[in-house]
């Protein structure tokens, strides 16, 4: 079955970003430019956290508006991103009503979540976890 | 260090030109490291001798360092100016999102000269930097508000600080503070006021580059050691459980919990404001510096009703940690939490550094007991220890200074006791209000000859609490001796801007891995060196600036109230000032 990220419990969360510099780092560098997870307040911290996550979707509006196939539908939902055939256009972003497609500006390319966990193993609160897809309860 | 680093970047900002540029400046890092360490330079060369604190020719300069952005806990920014609140060395440590913020924003440092000749803010997204009106801004009531307007109206939400002052700073109040991510502060020695001076409402930086390493594994390895020592070990337990408020019953216990402008050192209310009964009763929602995973943000919720609309409730969420406890509890003998955390919240929206501010009520309501001030000066207000409601309205008056006795708190006690008299009880130390602990010489020492009059410069009261333990007798060289050690290295925590609640997470072996797998190659005896140096650079400044070791003043207060360390004399604490003097200045 096919992996998609999940966020469990967001009032759990602390506004760490650890999980974002976790994405990043999977790649062996530092910083956010590649990270595909977005943690931001809910318009000001004391009223808590929002965890921006790709949720894997049967039929993502983010491929169906790309315009180069750059983003292709995986097996069991989400997508997968190819980077050679991107133009850069930004539809991906404004499709995606999460904006769990986020952009890259180092690259001026989208950056799309891989579904590997590699934040979930690092966020200290269990706010998140990698779980196999089912669209049938999404 | 790797080439292109982007932290060699420095971003100078002239205010009075509106113009921007950015400098390589390798050396800087190469040298000082970051933070603390590059700051000072920076101030040696931004900063003319005799500026003016509040003129356009005091430089206001923000310092991350090359952990920033890689390593978890290296969370800090140092702000460094002249301090309009003791006339020389100012500076200040927040965390936030500040620190990530400016280094993926492709900065090591940020310089801001000049002053404005009308109210503005800056935005700063990478190399951009727009220079934009805050004429609407400027006079809100409420430091929230500015939060909440440029929250809204400015990119980059997730990934960018936004550094505001209240009118505190706008009426330059000599420690009005500048608040950043609503719930951290650069809080002590007036960088608000220094803000205000220039007509600097706020500044937002966005940014979120990634950074190249010089050894992708061995950055991997040494980040999940040391990600592991900060989750699994005890080391950051404290921080994590109750907070720093963990603190308050230990030192009433032991009676080193300044009470009523110290007239004592245990407190009856020690339970109600304890951090036990702030996280049992009120504790609403945890929150973390950005890279930090202990979260050791603890937001109380005070749920108050309306008075005249039944059924009407606002729900508070205000950050509290034991300073602020200390400076509008036990300081003050408000044992009832509810006007406690009121009193805080009118900090906040004023924009003061809450332990000036609580010690400065503290030094009035004795004043006002004394008969050196009446009703006249306070605005008719009767000051009173454990009464919240007036030291609310005391507050907005230290802002609004209707008369000349608030005109003059709203410098600092040290200034308001040389007018009014009281200064055996004016609990300033170098200029700076006492902070929250009464333990024995060390402290006191400590913060007298501290180069930021802080009780984290040298941590002074963990010294006492040690000797007060193990039953030993401290001596002066012992103190200073230990002080300056300790300051010395600490120069190099803060230059690698980690939190000093992680000291112990970053030992020196730990430093050396993580500098090293990412390119910078230094050895412990090379930071060592560089923590004594920058400690004496700092002197040196403040040195330049007027200020003389002699001619610290010591209130009788701290001699008469009993410590735990036990009882000490003046003689004690000039000659350990003394040593403490040649042992940071050049003595090496
Ligand atoms: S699952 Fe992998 S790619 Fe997706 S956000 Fe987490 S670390 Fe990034
Ligand atoms: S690591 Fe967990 S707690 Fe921290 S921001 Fe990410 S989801 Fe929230």
């Amino acid at each position: 079955m096919p992996k998609r990220l999940s966020v469990i419990d967001v009032d759990h969360c602390v506004g760490c970003q650890v999980c974002m510099f976790a994405c990043t780092r999977r790649l062996g560098l530092g910083g956010l430019a590649k990270s595909s997870i977005h943690v931001r307040s809910d318009g000001g911290i004391r009223k808590g956290f929002i965890v921006i996550v790709c949720r894997a979707c049967a039929d993502p509006p983010c491929a169906r508006v790309c315009p180069t196939d750059a983003l292709t539908v995986r097996d069991g939902g989400g997508v997968k991103f190819h980077a050679e055939r991107c133009i850069g256009c930004y539809n991906c972003v404004e499709a995606c009503p999460f904006g769990a497609a986020l952009w890259n500006e180092e690259e001026g390319k989208p950056q799309i979540c891989v579904y590997c966990g590699y934040c979930a193993r690092y966020c200290p609160y269990d706010v998140i976890a990698l779980e196999e897809v089912s669209h049938a309860t999404q | 260090m790797l080439l292109n680093e982007p932290l060699n970047r420095v971003l100078y900002i002239d205010l009075t030109r509106r113009t921007s540029w950015v400098e390589r400046r390798p050396e800087l890092f190469a040298e000082g490291l970051g933070g603390t360490g590059a700051g000072i330079r920076l101030l040696e060369e931004e900063c003319p001798a005799g500026a003016d604190p509040l003129g356009p020719d005091n430089p206001i300069i923000f310092a991350v360092g090359p952990l920033v952005g890689l390593y978890p806990l290296a969370s800090k920014t140092v702000a460094m100016f002249k301090s309009p609140h003791t006339g020389n060395l100012g500076e200040s440590h927040a965390g936030g999102r500040s620190a990530t913020s400016i280094r993926l924003a492709g900065f090591g440092a940020v310089v801001i000269r000049g002053a404005s000749t009308m109210p503005i803010y800056l935005v700063i997204e990478d190399d951009r930097v727009s220079f934009r009106d805050a004429s609407a801004l400027w006079g809100t009531r409420s430091s929230y508000t500015t939060g909440s307007v440029l929250r809204r109206r400015e990119p980059g939400s997730g990934s960018r600080t936004i550094m505001r002052i209240g009118r505190a700073g706008e009426r330059q109040v000599s420690y009005a503070c500048v608040i950043t991510e609503t719930y951290r502060h650069f809080g002590r020695l007036g960088l608000g006021a220094v803000f205000g001076s220039k007509q600097l409402k706020a500044i937002v930086i966005a940014g979120k580059h990634s950074l190249e390493v010089a050894d992708r594994k061995a950055y991997r390895q040494a980040y999940d050691a040391i990600f592991k020592k900060a989750t699994e070990s005890e080391l950051m337990k404290k921080y994590h459980e109750l907070g720093t408020p963990k603190n308050v019953l230990p030192l009433d216990a032991i009676g080193g919990l300044p009470t009523r402008n110290l007239q004592a050192g245990r407190f009856e209310g020690a339970e109600a404001i304890s951090g036990e009964n702030l996280a049992e009763n009120y504790l609403g929602r945890r929150v973390a510096c950005a890279h930090c995973p202990t979260a050791c943000i603890h937001l109380a919720a005070l749920r108050i009703p309306y008075p005249n609309d039944p059924y009407f409730y606002k729900t508070l969420m205000l950050g509290y940690d034991h300073e602020p406890i200390y400076a509008t509890g036990s300081m003050l003998e408000l044992d009832d939490v509810s006007g406690m955390l009121r009193l805080m919240d009118e900090v906040e929206i004023q924009g003061l550094d809450v332990m000036s501010a609580g010690v400065a009520l503290a030094w009035a309501t004795e004043a006002l007991e004394h008969g050196l001030i009446s009703t006249e000066e306070t605005d008719g207000l009767e000051l009173a220890f454990g009464d919240a409601e007036t030291y609310i309205a005391a507050t907005q008056r230290i802002v609004e200074q209707p008369t000349d006795f608030y005109a003059a708190l709203a410098r600092g006690v040290d200034h308001a006791a040389s007018i009014y008299g009281g200064e055996e009880f004016a609990l300033a130390f170098g200029g700076n209000e006492m902070p929250g602990y009464h333990t024995g010489p060390a402290c006191h020492v400590g913060w007298l000859a501290g180069a930021r009059h802080s009780h984290l410069d040298n941590a002074g009261y963990s010294l006492d609490q040690k000797a007060a333990q193990k039953g030993e007798t401290l001596t002066p060289e012992g103190v200073a001796r230990a002080l300056v050690e300790e300051e010395q290295w600490r120069q190099v925590l803060t230059s690698l801007v980690i939190c000093l609640f992680a000291r112990n997470v970053y030992d020196e072996q730990t430093v050396c891995d993580a500098l090293t797998a990412i390119g910078h190659e230094v050895t412990p005896e090379g930071l060592r060196a560089l923590g004594a140096d920058i400690l004496r650079r700092k002197v040196a400044f403040k040195l330049r600036e007027g200020f003389t070791f002699e001619g610290l003043r010591l209130p009788e207060r701290i001699f008469e109230t009993p410590a735990p360390a036990g009882d000490f004399d003046a003689e004690f604490v000039r000659q350990a000032i003394a040593r403490y003097a040649a042992l940071a200045g050049d003595e090496t």
